[in-house]
């Protein structure tokens, strides 16, 4: 009789260890199939084994050293006040959390500071792609009135007065001087080091269980499928390199047309990078979204009349309330971990 | 005085060499880049009276546009399936683009 009831015993606890088993293997492989990215996403979206790099301006450690003096440093502004870092500021995801920026004498700038976050992947800076390389951008900001307002003729003697600089001028460019050249190349050098980092969504690319909500996943699908972001917001970046109107309200700005007077382009703008975009509010380069619900409600109503031609890729997307939450929570897991970052103390006189 | 047999030869003759010499050409935008066959082209040759059709078989719109000396145009854009053309009717060289993705880019010349 004991024994029996022994057995007994050891009879259900071992059925049920054997259905535990079967269920825990049943629902993981149900949940592994809902979850696991395709082939295609993989190749699609995994970051590409280099970061692409200048011409003629391969990167070493002293252009970078020397780009990052002169990205931090205020003496390349007019007011010896303004630096590259007060608008792309890494504290506030290599932006300024303004919705458009403010320059020299405090005055406000017509368009927001983008993140230079992964600009090496870039084919075209700025907002209406003017500059074709992060070389030919660097100048601009640095003379441009409203910016930082400092003649380069002039910036050059005071930076060929600072000792310190010479000697990081001379490793990085050995022969080469201080120049505009050295100037915007040594400062490309150091953009191409500010790439973004492992995120979520790239663990979960790579085949790393449980890195993603269900949500996420939910709104990554959205975000290729139904919302169509794709169209646009593609590849490892999420850019297309391409140049829309996605029909932001009041705008007056035409963008590339500007740049390309092509019908499709007014009130075009370059489709920017979606990594880190948790970090980068306002958006839109005229900051009228705060937040990224915001921003998919907007697509959502397949944007609105302005004064340029509306992309024909956008239309009304009819999204439930939960889609627009999923596609939020998928925008979330693309910020990367948080890279510790240490500011260069300057040369001084 | 021409014969009328002559003067039917000779309409022949020049009927017969411009339909030969007017060819259609179709290149594919596909993965953002101008395409011949499958492979990629970024510069590519046609005879004058030659016409290039551009088919979109991409999942979104592209355009065409040119604002060479040899020849203005603008297509406009338009979707996946669908294709435009345009007439090269004199020689030289134009430069051809997709305005929503410049790096969509093609060097034509026409001989
Ligand atoms: C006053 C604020 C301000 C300062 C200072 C500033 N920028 Fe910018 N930056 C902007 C704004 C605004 C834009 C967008 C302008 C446009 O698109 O017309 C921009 C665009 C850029 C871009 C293009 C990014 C993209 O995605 O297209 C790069 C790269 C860049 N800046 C680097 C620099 C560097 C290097 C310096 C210092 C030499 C600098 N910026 C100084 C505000 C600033
Ligand atoms: C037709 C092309 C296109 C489509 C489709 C598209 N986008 Fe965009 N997106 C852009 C462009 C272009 C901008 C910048 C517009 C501007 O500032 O004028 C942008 C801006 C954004 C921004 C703000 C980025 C920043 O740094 O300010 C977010 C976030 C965004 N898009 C997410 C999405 C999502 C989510 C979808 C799908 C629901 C989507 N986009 C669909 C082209 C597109
Ligand atoms: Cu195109």
């Amino acid at each position: 009789m004991k024994q029996n009831t022994f057995r007994r015993n050891a009879m259900t606890k071992m059925i049920a260890t054997v259905l535990m088993g079967v269920t825990v293997v049943l629902s993981a492989s149900v949940v592994s199939a809902a979850k696991a990215p395709s082939k295609e996403d993989v190749k699609k979206f995994l970051r590409p084994m280099e970061v692409p790099q200048g011409k003629n301006n391969i990167s070493t450690p002293e252009r970078v050293e020397l780009g990052k003096n002169l990205f931090f440093d205020p003496r390349l502004s007019g007011s010896n006040f303004i630096s590259c870092a007060t608008c792309h500021n890494p504290s506030l995801g290599w932006s300024d959390a303004q919705p458009t920026a403010i320059g020299h004498g405090m005055g406000t700038l017509d368009r927001s500071t983008p993140t230079i976050l992964n600009t090496a992947y870039q084919r075209f800076q700025f907002w209406d792609g003017r500059a074709r390389s992060l070389e030919k951008q660097a100048l601009g900001p640095i003379e441009a009135g409203g910016e930082m307002s400092q003649s380069l003729d002039l910036l050059i003697p005071e930076l060929q007065a600072i000792p310190g600089y010479v000697t990081l001028f001379e490793a990085a460019y050995p022969g080469e001087g201080v120049s505009k050249k050295t100037i915007a190349k040594a400062i490309s050098a150091f953009e191409r080091t500010i790439v973004s980092s492992e995120s979520a969504f790239d663990r979960w690319l790579k085949g790393v269980d449980g890195v993603m909500s269900d949500e996420a996943i939910k709104g990554f699908e959205i975000f290729k499928g139904k919302a169509n972001c794709t169209a646009c917001h593609d590849g490892f970046n999420f850019s297309d390199n391409g140049f829309h109107n996605i029909g932001l309200k009041d705008m007056e700005d035409m963008g590339r047309y500007a740049i390309k007077p092509i019908k499709v382009l007014k009130g075009a703008f370059k489709t920017p990078t979606l990594r880190d975009i948790d970090l980068t509010s306002p958006y839109m380069h005229n900051g009228a979204y705060k937040t990224l619900d915001e921003v998919v409600d907007h697509y959502d109503a397949g944007g609105f009349k302005n004064a340029g031609t509306l992309s024909p890729n956008m239309k009304k997307l009819n999204l439930s309330k939960k889609e627009r939450k999923a596609i939020v929570a998928f925008l979330k897991s693309l910020t990367g971990d948080p890279v510790p970052f240490t500011v260069p103390v300057l040369p001084v006189q | 005085m021409l014969s009328n047999k002559s003067v039917a030869v000779g309409l022949v003759a020049l009927f017969y060499s411009v339909t030969v010499s007017a060819a259609d050409h179709t290149l594919a935008q596909n993965s953002k880049s101008f395409k011949l066959n499958g492979s990629q082209v970024e510069e590519y040759t046609i005879k004058a009276g030659d016409t290039i059709y551009f088919k979109n078989e991409d999942p979104f719109f592209h355009n065409i546009f040119s604002l060479s000396d040899l020849k203005t145009f603008d297509l406009g854009s338009y979707p996946a399936g669908e294709s435009k053309s345009v007439v090269f009717e004199t020689p030289g060289e134009a430069e051809i683009e997709c305005a929503i993705h410049p790096e969509m880019y093609l060097l034509l010349t026409v001989e």
